[in-house]
């Protein structure tokens, strides 16, 4: 599906600022890749570059990042470099990114900018029987037709979010790239919106992109797992795997500094120490 | 230790209109909710969903809001109200301090942060001058492991974020408070670094003697943490006691599907198995190790 070579990415036009250094990694059809690390350690900026959008500064310096998506309905085969992946965008490829507030705009109804974001062939056809699509669509996630006629300041966060992702899968897309798109929310809003993607992953069969700093998260969804620090990729393989038998030490502090709901608890820990 | 309870809250419910000028309803974020901190320096944790009404709680506790029944007492006086030995501002926030979410927010980014914890000293007549003023800035920050030297002249986008919310710890603690209120302290600091934030409360509990109000959304942190724990639904307490108590044997079905919904590590939800059946997805997880690799730079 992917396959990011040897790619170093960074920001600036006068300078160069390094973000992801020598990286490389493969997302593979029918699979959910996790990728993990801490604010700063690259992770967005890998999946914008992924993603192919250069429109803030971001700039690949060297390596390649090459996608290869297979139009399930022709059947025709692209390759592409991802700077050239903007046409693709919603149709081959779409992206969840994290504030649902930031990015839907707040003067438009939900269904108007859902149909916007559509490509011109599922615009064919009576915008009556488009609505039923959507509306169908969204029923699949315990999500309620009304919502369509809501602002976004009128849902809560959580089903803002849920309607992000919807939007994101409703045109069957090869590849969703989602950028912490449950880490301001509750858990239990979050394993609401956990389940959805992954049931939308299953149905699809396409591949899902999963960026979190949670590594609960991680454990419990994604089937590889991609360990980040400091714009490098320290450790990946499958999930199982990463958790049984951590080999970089920042991932075995990673997984140590997890809280669990038994066992050491801080005054164990601090009275100990103190 | 004897002595009056850190504090009392006693029937407390704050209730906002709903609706329309005329006719509408009454909502109430916070319902007839009672506890008890007691003398003992301890953390009481506060966990809920959003819409739980912990934060209204908080607000109430920080005077921020007024309560709409019902009393909070500190140290055996009382917050609201006109009585004369209600406590005044300044004596206020000396006793309790608070912590938001957002360290980013909570100091402007026009000026160097060690200007806010100067001026906290200052206005809560900690300090008479301003080289009174670095020294009990310099102390507080100490016992946070860092100094004055390492932020002086510093700003809010210079420091990371677990950086940021330590130093607004060392902020409250200025005063030497009683009680810290923090309201979801952790939930914007890496995962990475939130158990040392964590066990930073717990050793400033212990070594310190002042008591926390811990709110969170959090049940793993709120139990690795606390000495007792509340648990809100729509704005009542549904369950309450030792965090161990409370996780090894919840009675309220609301406690268990909040455990429930934790992705913790170690067992996978059940909900996922379903959802592989239904697809015929073959579990990749039992896949071999063959792939697992360490990247080992040498750069």
């Amino acid at each position: 599906m992917i396959t990011v070579d040897n790619v170093t990415v960074g920001y600036g036009t006068a300078g160069f600022i390094k973000a992801v250094d020598q990286v490389s990694l493969t997302i593979n059809d029918n699979e959910i890749l996790g990728i993990a690390g801490e604010s700063g350690s690259g992770k967005s900026t890998l999946m914008r570059a992924v993603y192919g959008d250069f429109s803030t500064g971001l700039r690949i310096q060297s390596g390649t990042v090459t996608g290869r998506f297979e139009d399930a309905r022709t059947g025709k085969v692209i390759e592409a470099q991802s700077s050239q992946f903007a046409p693709l965008w919603w149709d081959q490829l779409s992206y969840i990114p994290q504030g649902s507030m930031s990015v839907l705009n707040p003067l438009m109804k939900i269904e108007a900018q859902v149909v916007d974001g559509l490509p011109a062939r599922e615009k064919q056809g009576s915008s009556r029987a488009l609505r039923q699509r959507i509306a169908d669509f969204l029923a699949g996630f315990g999500l309620e037709e009304t919502v369509l006629d809501a602002y976004p300041h009128q849902l809560s966060g959580g089903m803002r979010q849920r309607v992000l992702v919807a939007i994101a899968a409703f045109v069957n897309p090869r590849l969703i790239l989602a950028d912490e798109p449950t880490t301001a929310l509750d858990v239990v809003v979050q394993k609401k919106i956990l389940l959805m993607m992954v049931e939308i992953q299953r149905r699809q069969r396409n591949s899902l992109v999963l960026v979190s700093h949670d590594l609960g998260v991680h454990y419990q969804i994604t089937d590889r797992l991609v360990i980040m620090y400091q714009g490098r990729i320290v450790e990946q393989g499958p999930t199982a795997e990463v958790f049984a038998n951590p080999q970089h030490d920042y991932t075995k502090n990673l997984i140590a500094s997890l809280p669990r709901l038994h066992g050491k608890r801080a005054v164990e820990v601090v009275g100990a120490s103190a | 230790m004897t002595g009056a309870p850190i504090l009392e809250v006693q029937n407390l419910t704050r209730a906002y209109r709903k609706g329309g000028l005329f006719g509408g309803s009454s909502f109430k974020a916070v319902d007839n909710v009672s506890f008890t901190l007691p003398a003992e320096p301890q953390v009481f944790s506060i966990v809920g969903e959003s819409g739980s009404g912990k934060t209204t709680i908080a607000r109430m506790i920080l005077r921020l809001v007024e309560p709409s029944e019902g009393s909070i007492r500190l140290l055996g006086r009382p917050l609201s109200g006109k009585s004369s030995d209600r406590i005044d501002n300044t004596e206020f926030r000396r006793l309790v301090q608070p912590i938001f979410q957002n360290p980013f927010e909570a100091f402007s980014a026009y000026l160097p942060v060690e200007f806010y914890l100067r001026r906290t000293a200052l206005n809560l007549k900690i300090a008479r001058n301003d080289a009174q003023a670095v020294e009990a800035t310099d102390l507080a920050l100490k016992s946070v492991g860092l100094s004055y030297e390492r932020i002086r002249g510093k700003y809010i986008r210079q420091f990371s974020g677990g950086e940021l919310q330590r130093i607004s710890v060392a902020r409250a603690l200025i005063p030497k408070p009683k009680l810290i209120v923090a309201d979801e302290p952790v939930s914007m600091v890496d995962a990475s670094l939130r158990m040392s934030i964590v066990n930073l409360f717990r050793q400033i509990v212990e070594e310190q003697g002042v008591s926390f109000i811990y709110i969170t959304h959090d049940l793993s942190t709120a139990y690795y943490l606390s000495d007792q724990v509340s648990i809100m639904n729509t704005g009542r307490v549904v369950e309450s006691g030792a965090p161990t108590e409370i996780l090894d044997n919840p009675t309220q079905a609301y406690t268990r599907e909040l455990m429930a919904a934790i992705p913790t590590v170690g067992q996978r939800w059940g909900e996922l198995a379903d959802i592989d059946r239904k697809f015929g997805y073959a579990d990749t997880r039992q896949k071999s190790a063959s792939t697992h690799q360490t990247i080992n730079h040498n750069a």
